[in-house]
């Protein structure tokens, strides 16, 4: 149960864990997925027992066996279980649980539920009611930050109620203007629209996903500011009016408002403007008399001026580098505040130690707009703990779907080191090691952003991905270098195989003059590419050895007397076989622009056409959602509407055949 | 395993590296091929025979050039416009490097009407390549027809050249691999080619069961010439350029109307989804011939070789986590078998038999500690995974293949029953259920069987079950044995009672749960998911010497 987290800031934490104060006997965390794991981990450090909620297609998730307890609160629609309060209290009162730590998103900001607790007895392991109800609300929160003195982007402090109001309001601001939800957060139900049409969209989806997302479709719109850095302060207060800065976290590398490499501290910030931060950001938590650990994210320009963006009043996704390079358990910290202990350690105290980098694993596509959620079952599943200075934090286990229902991460990945260069290396290799099989994930992005240029020299903003890769993700460019010890390498596992299978054994029937082999000459498929090599046993150019056979899930081999861990998929032909394959039919693909397939698993909540309608290029054809993202489909030519073959409110899988174009 | 690449001919089966050159970078485009005509050197001074001008050494030399280009190059041009290979490059790429040793090279077709006897209408080796080779270093016996010389038809040499590999196979145990690409009879030559045919059909069905027979069809098949394959034990196709049909369009026309095209009538599609006909389909020639070396792989010899074992880098012992999640706490929830034999597999390497035709049961070979298998199991994800008609006679068909030839048969059970309906009555589910029956019960060799779920009323019986001699029948704790679900158990048991919930949950707690099958010894035990590939590895090393035999019999007589 503890192997998938291995603290890397053990040596700084020890003194605190020592001696775990008494807090609670029993805590029930309303979560689900690797916080709710992360949770009951500290839970039993503490010594405290734990209770998990579970939605009935959760009954058998990682967090569910790892607490002590479980109760099933509803069926798998979230809406249903893990955001239905009559059940969650319910569960509470039937474990007698004391405590409850909503973890992040769900009903972890989520006022009602806090009052509801607070009502019982039953102690909720974050901010007072009235800190979240005061920063919950976007609109709220900015004019409360005004008057604690935080700087602050300028912007419409009201909500927006029509279409029509908010193109005014965008107008007076000036374009480009963010359209976000009031109760929201995560980057759902936010929009950037930088004219009149593009505001009417964006107020629209906003407003169904602020809906959908969060029960609350109010919208608010403020300026966008153009190229700014992500960085955010991690708080932590108690209820004696005291209040620390944990140093910042970076997430500037971002795809659709949603964090993908988070890092801490950040390589833009200089000691002055961290302190600035720091202090505004304790101002604000004061200012709603905060407890508990809580983040306050801020915008921050090419100036290092710097914009509080919105205070989360909840542990983030990202938490892990402020443990890592501060030594702190933030989970353990909150549960000692809410249980009502002053802080232990004083602004001096909070150090930061080395550097830490976090990549969120996801089950998506990064070849479709950075990516697109994709869904399955985890066929084999490897998490890269055999190195040192890693941390993974998940839920998941091999043979776990990745569900419609939820969201798709599969992990965060932590990787530590004195310096940022060394966390990085180590962050290379940890996506090196880690094996996903099932699910198409976005670990080619996440090597791919770590070890770029721009990324490795610090030259980041919220348009990192855009910019860097202005035609979409197309995965990795291999150098010449690099392709060719990737086709060694492909060629040493095809002749294994080749070899293996002349190896039958106890069999006398088996030629005793097998055909002698060492010269081979092999094409290899690689891309679009067709490679040709001659493989020579024991006399040529790229030399490949190493510990592995053929049933590995991870090559490890050492390539001209470099070591590399490899995972590849290279089809690899005989030379004969690749000449007569030149006399093979292309398959003539399907004509794309007449059909509209989904281009992910989820469901659909709009069909804007019926046969016979007339499209034009460009027009939304249906919303599907996955994942509580909205995606509008667009004709991709003008034509007449032939067939559709979905309804809203139906399930469809990634490919399924939505609708058909003359 | 220490380094790397084990090399049959290093004595330690280590090598300390691997090189490789890259002599040209540039992507290959289009290679020379490859009816690669033979370097013939005439010798100046060899012995001429008083008849003709050539010597027989040189008129040995044309022939043998002759017969590699079969139809000649613009015939070959045309078979690779199509997108075929010739088939002589069909066998070059299914064999081992120059392992191919022809027979017959010099059959000619006797046909003298129609001016067939004319020099020009004669072929050295007619429309059929025959001979011996080695896939993997293990023997096999060939014929590939050659569509370039009158597109393949079947002549009287012709039936002969494969009937004498097929009598050579049985002679020595070997299987027969068939690549078909034949228009049909040889009109010309009349009864003799139908006599062919017939020869053919004869030696099938008597080297059925004892050596195994595989046809690839890689062009046109049709008429009398579809029952060969069809007598075979595995028939594959090519997608978009084989066809298998009694008669074609043209005749389907003008006798019921019904305009089909040839792909929708008798394409790999139709008779890998449709009619069962054909147990896989491949991409193209070279994706199906290499597909072919891998299957060969599974294969033993003959009925007197066993089931072959390889060289495995899996574990034997290695615990499968993944698969003590895989059954939902719903029974009514599917999950896909083939998950659970991916995991359980060797290097999860499955070549599924039919895998797109009465999906809800899979068949297929994989291999467990390097042994080949036969995997059986009920797919919960298509028709809950119950038996009916068409996956009765699939699921049979592959039993009685892997018990002809020694392959243990391992098999996962979670079947709700026979599928009901006039539908399936009318069509005979009564007698096609009792070959799956029949199958499982004649079995000798060695079975095991793995109930994950359901097992309920006959469909109990008839999958592998303990009464049937099932070696070893193992129950996950998520089994249910039972006469039926409980829903419609307690209607019958408490007909008229008033609270049926109550029943139902006395049912569901006595009979869903795998102890009234544990405590009389239906099951031999009750087994963690996770450790269910250690166990079969271990069940399958100690059958390996099972003995047993059934009473003597002409034959048996399966209802057909």
């Amino acid at each position: 149960v503890k192997k998938s987290r291995r603290c890397v800031g053990d040596k700084n934490t020890k003194s605190v864990f020592c001696l775990p104060p008494q807090t609670f006997d029993k805590i029930l965390i309303a979560n689900r997925g690797e916080i709710a794991c992360r949770v009951i981990k500290t839970c039993q450090k503490m010594g405290i027992k734990s209770v998990a909620v579970h939605s009935d297609v959760d009954a058998s998730a990682v967090h569910v066996k790892m607490a002590d307890e479980a109760v099933c609160v509803g069926p798998a629609p979230t809406s249903k279980s893990y955001l239905n309060m009559d059940a969650i209290m319910d569960a509470i009162r039937s474990t007698g649980a004391q405590a409850v730590h909503p973890g992040y998103g769900f009903l972890s900001e989520n006022k009602e539920f806090a009052k509801r607790l607070a009502a019982e007895g039953v102690t909720f392991i974050g901010p007072d009611t009235h800190a979240i109800m005061a920063m919950g609300d976007k609109i709220e929160s900015k004019l409360i930050a005004k008057a604690a003195k935080v700087n602050t982007i300028p912007g419409f402090d009201g909500v927006v109620e029509t279409a029509d109001d908010a193109v005014k309001i965008a107008q007076q601001i000036g374009y480009p203007v963010m359209i976000k939800a009031s109760a929201g957060g995560g980057g759902k139900g936010m929009r950037i629209a930088w004219n009149d049409e593009e505001t009417r969209e964006g107020f629209r989806f906003s407003s169904q996903e602020a809906a959908s997302s969060f029960g609350d479709d109010r919208l608010l719109i403020e300026k966008y500011i153009d190229n700014p850095r992500h960085i955010e302060i991690q708080v932590l207060a108690d209820k004696h009016g005291n209040a620390l800065w944990l140093n910042e976290r970076e997430c500037s590398i971002q795809r659709r408002n949603q964090k993908v490499v988070e890092e801490a501290p950040s390589t833009f910030l200089d000691s002055v403007t961290r302190r600035a931060m720091g202090e505004q950001a304790v101002q604000l938590a004061k200012a709603v008399q905060y407890s508990s650990a809580g983040t306050v994210e801020f915008l921050v320009d090419s100036k290092k001026n710097f914009y509080f963006l919105e205070m989360n009043t909840r542990l983030q996704v990202e938490h892990p580098i402020t443990e890592c390079i501060t030594g702190l358990d933030l989970v353990e910290q909150m549960i000692r505040v809410a249980k009502g202990y002053k802080l232990l350690h004083k602004q001096e105290d909070i150090p930061i130690n080395g550097w830490a980098i976090e990549s969120r694993v996801y089950a998506e596509d990064p070849y479709k707009s950075f990516g697109l959620p994709s869904i399955g079952r985890l066929s084999q599943y490897q998490e890269p703990l055999n190195l040192s200075n890693v941390r993974v934090d998940s839920g998941i286990q091999e043979g776990s779907d990745i569900s419609i229902y939820y969201d798709p991460m599969i992990s965060k990945l932590v990787t530590y080191g004195a310096t940022r260069a060394e966390a990085l290396s180590k962050m290379e290799d940890a996506l090196d090691n880690y094996v996903i099989r099932g699910v198409t994930h976005n670990i080619p992005l996440l090597r791919e952003i770590i070890t770029h240029p721009r990324f490795i020299s610090g030259d980041i903003s919220t348009n990192f991905l855009p910019e860097v890769y202005p035609d979409g993700f197309k995965g990795h460019q291999l150098e010449v270098g690099n392709r060719r010890e990737l086709l060694a390498s492909a060629a040493a596992l095809y002749i294994t195989a080749q070899l293996r299978s002349q190896k039958v054994l106890g069999n006398l029937r088996v030629s005793s003059t097998p055909v002698e082999c060492t010269h081979w000459e092999l094409c290899a498929e690689l891309g679009e590419g067709l490679y040709s090599m001659e493989v020579e046993v024991d006399g040529g150019k790229v030399e490949v050895s190493g510990q592995w056979n053929l049933a590995s899930t991870l090559l490890p081999l050492t390539i001209n007397g470099t070591d590399r861990m490899l995972q590849f998929k290279v089809r690899v032909l005989s030379k004969l076989a690749a000449e007569l394959n030149s006399y093979m039919p292309e398959k003539v693909a399907e004509d794309t622009s007449s059909i509209l397939r989904s281009p992910m698993p989820g469901s659909v909540v709009a069909v804007s056409v019926k046969p016979g309608d007339t499209v034009a290029e460009g027009q939304e054809i249906c919303v599907i959602e996955a994942m509580k993202m909205q995606n509008s489909l667009t004709a991709a030519k003008q034509a007449k509407v032939k067939k559709v073959h979905c309804k809203p409110g139906e399930t469809v899988g990634e490919g399924d055949l939505l609708v058909e174009l003359e | 395993m220490m380094a790397a690449f084990s090399v049959a001919r290093s004595s330690c089966g280590l090598i300390n590296g691997l090189r490789v050159s890259f002599r040209s970078l540039a992507p290959v485009k289009h290679g020379a091929v490859a009816a690669a005509a033979l370097q013939t050197s005439l010798l100046p001074d060899c012995r001429r025979y008083s008849v003709g001008h050539l010597s027989v050494k040189e008129r040995i030399d044309m022939k043998r050039k002759a017969a590699l280009v079969g139809g000649g190059q613009k015939r070959i041009d045309a078979q690779h416009k199509r997108g075929k290979l010739t088939a002589r490059e069909r066998v070059e790429l299914l064999l081992d490097p120059e392992s191919f040793v022809e027979s017959d090279m010099f059959v000619e077709h006797r046909c003298s009407d129609f001016g067939m006897e004319q020099d020009r209408n004669k072929f050295p080796g007619d429309s059929v390549v025959t001979g011996r080779g080695r896939i993997n270093g293990r023997l096999v016996y060939v014929f590939s027809q050659d569509f370039t010389v009158f597109g393949g038809s079947l002549s009287g040499a012709h039936a002969q050249k494969i009937c004498k590999i097929m009598d050579q196979a049985m002679t020595v145990g070997a299987p027969v691999i068939g690549l078909n690409d034949s228009g049909g009879a040889r009109i010309q030559e009349g009864v003799e080619s139908l006599a062919g045919y017939a020869d053919i059909f004869l030696r099938n069905v008597l080297a059925s069961g004892v050596v195994p027979q595989i046809s690839l069809i890689m062009g046109p098949c049709a008429g009398g010439a579809v029952y060969s394959p069809a007598l075979t034990d595995f028939t594959f196709m090519v997608k978009d350029t084989s066809y298998l049909f009694i008669t074609g369009p043209d005749v389907v026309k003008s006798v019921t109307n019904e305009d089909v095209t040839q792909e929708e009538l008798g394409g790999a599609k139709t008779h890998t989804t449709v009619s069962g006909v054909a147990h896989h389909a491949f991409e193209n020639d070279v994706d199906a011939l290499l597909n072919m070396r891998e299957f060969f792989n599974f294969l033993p010899l003959s009925n007197q070789d066993p089931s072959p074992i390889r060289a495995c880098h899996d574990p034997s012992d290695r615990l499968v986590t993944s698969l003590d999640t895989i059954v939902p706490f719903e029974t009514t929830k599917a999950y896909d078998m083939l998950d659970i034999i991916h995991a359980i597999v060797d290097e999860r390497d499955f070549f599924e038999i039919m895998p797109s035709y009465a999906k809800n049961i899979v068949v297929g070979f994989a291999r467990m500690n390097g042994r080949t298998v036969g995997i059986v199991g009920n797919q919960p994800k298509v028709a809950s995974g119950c038996l009916d008609i068409n996956s009765s006679v699939k699921g049979a068909r592959f039993v009685r293949f892997c018990d002809a030839f020694n392959i243990p048969i391992i098999t996962f059970v979670d079947v709700p029953g026979f599928l009901p309906g006039t539908a399936q009555e009318y069509g005979g589910i009564i007698r096609h259920g009792a070959k799956l029956l029949y199958a499982f019960a004649e079995a000798t060799v060695p079975k095991i069987t793995i109930i994950t779920r359901k097992a309920y009323g006959g469909a109990y019986d008839v999958m592998s079950s303990k009464h049937l001699r099932g070696d070893v029948n193992y129950a996950w704790p998520s089994a249910e044995v039972a006469v039926m679900g409980a829903k419609g158990a307690v209607q019958i048991i408490f007909r008229g009672k008033e609270n049926q919930a109550e029943a139902e949950a006395e049912y569901v707690e006595k009979f869903a749960n795998p102890f009234p099958a544990a405590v009389r010894g239906f099951v031999d035990d009750i087994i963690e998911p996770a450790t269910t590939r250690k166990k079969i590895c271990r069940d399958l090393e100690v059958l390996a010497s099972k003995k047993q035999v059934n009473p003597w019999k002409k034959h048996a007589n399966i209802p057909l």
